[in-house]
């Protein structure tokens, strides 16, 4: 995938955090941590319903919705939870989530699976915490494989 | 020691209580001369979400491993990172954190190899203050820089590398991960990442203790009777043994030592950092699977 295809809310949320200081990255990546919306009532009465994302080092859950559309085309619902304890975790969910915001599944599943590393996270937050945030998107996409197979 | 120390009656039975301090005497000694209060935390922004007014952040990734190489930081680095956080050496250091105080302990250990006399956890950590409703702040912590004089780290009483392992074989062993990493059945805690760790198991006759064993529910260590029944009883450990205790990356262990050096008053304890993250790929090392300690190889 060319630099040029990347979707624009992650490009945009990739630079945002290029253009901070370090110490300002952490402090973005906090904001992201607060905005990240709670789970729709359906998934909250339903525990079940939720993956757990192992490699996470906080317990953190995901699930993926994708509307009904023509191959590829159905619009993808990211929904995450994790306690206010992670806040590490819950700003890279939440990133996912706005990033990831009205892409349909191909678009989801076009994403480099190496934009947690292009955030300029690695030095601040590093590079083993970041893999948490890899594991996020990985488990996203695989939802998105299995929920779009015909 | 230059900030008296918690004399609660609570600690009276610790070998060495005064490297505990509790909840209240804390919140009633903040602010004195000479008492710095650092938080490290699992989470890297756990601090920026609140933290006990005038605590300053010092984190494991990011501020005490080295970029590098797999080795902590030097004697200059750790002199610039604590003059940077205004601490001197003479300054008391009172460290929390959250999980049990895990990864507090681990930087209190990183401190003890550099000498600093006089660092203290807080016993019950963020989970304890919490409870308690005491209060938290986000306001940025300013400490006017120090000088923090350049000390050679010592790696030769409380560190322990594999060549040090293999030569102590025959000598207690603590296991502090899980029962599942110690089985053998997988090789990183449960519902953390694996980190490519080769073989799975544990040291040949190393007993197993998880470290969290070592905590009450309230996130304060456990009473010293009930530590001795798990670790001399249980574990076998006798007073005057040489013991290198060990986890995943030596976080864990960490904490164990602190237990085992500190509250129970063993001598001689040395953590294993390298620990099944090294071990556990290494070349030719011995390994055990399943459930029991297994007998040391004969040489």
């Amino acid at each position: 995938m060319s630099e040029t295809d990347l979707p624009s809310a992650l490009a945009t949320i990739r630079d945002d955090f290029l253009a901070l200081e370090q110490h300002e990255r952490l402090v973005l990546l906090l904001e992201f941590a607060n905005e990240l919306p709670e789970l729709p009532p359906e998934y909250a009465d339903h525990p079940d319903l939720l993956e757990r994302v192992e490699e996470c080092q906080s317990p953190v859950f995901i699930f993926v919705d994708v509307d009904p559309g023509d191959a590829g085309g159905g619009i993808v619902h990211l929904h995450a939870t994790a306690p206010k304890e992670a806040p590490t975790t819950r700003g890279f969910a939440s990133i996912l989530v706005q990033g990831l915001a009205g892409l349909t599944a191909q678009q989801v599943l076009d994403v480099p699976d190496d934009y947690p590393l292009t955030l300029g996270l690695t030095e601040a937050v590093s590079p083993l915490r970041i893999r948490g945030m890899s594991a996020l998107l990985g488990r996203t996409k695989r939802q998105v494989r299995e929920k779009t197979a015909a | 020691m230059t900030v008296e120390t918690d004399a609660s009656p609570a600690f009276a039975g610790y070998a060495h209580p005064e490297r505990l301090v509790s909840t209240e005497w804390l919140a009633e000694h903040l602010g004195t001369p000479g008492l710095v209060v650092v938080e490290s935390d699992e989470d890297v922004l756990l601090y920026e979400t609140g933290h006990i007014e005038g605590a300053v952040k010092i984190d494991w990734h990011t501020d005490l491993n080295d970029p590098l190489v797999r080795d902590y930081l030097d004697g200059a680095g750790f002199a610039k990172l604590l003059s940077a956080k205004g601490i001197s050496r003479d300054d008391t250091v009172v460290i929390y954190g959250d999980k049990n105080n895990w990864w507090a302990a681990y930087a209190l250990w990183v401190f003890s190899l550099f000498g600093h006399d006089d660092v203290r956890l807080l016993d019950g950590g963020r989970a304890k203050w919490e409870a308690e409703g005491r209060p938290y702040t986000t306001a940025a912590t300013t400490r006017p820089a120090t000088d923090y004089p350049v000390v050679e780290r010592d790696d030769t009483k409380l560190r322990a590398f594999k060549e040090d392992v293999l030569a102590h074989l025959g000598n207690p062993l603590v296991d502090v991960r899980s029962p599942e990493e110690y089985s053998g059945e997988r090789t990183t805690a449960p519902a953390y990442p694996e980190e490519g760790t080769l073989r799975a198991g544990h040291i040949p006759s190393a007993q197993s203790v998880p470290w969290a064993k070592a905590v009450a529910d309230d996130g304060t260590f456990k009473k010293p009777d009930e530590l001795n029944a798990i670790y001399r009883d249980g574990a076998g450990l006798k007073d005057g043994d040489s013991i290198i205790a060990y986890c995943r990356i030596g976080e864990r262990s960490s904490h164990t030592w602190f237990v085992l050096t500190h509250l129970l008053g063993f001598e001689g304890v040395r953590n294993y950092d390298g620990s099944w993250t090294e071990w556990g790929s290494a070349v030719r090392v011995p390994i055990v699977k399943g459930t029991e300690p297994g007998a040391v190889p004969a040489t």
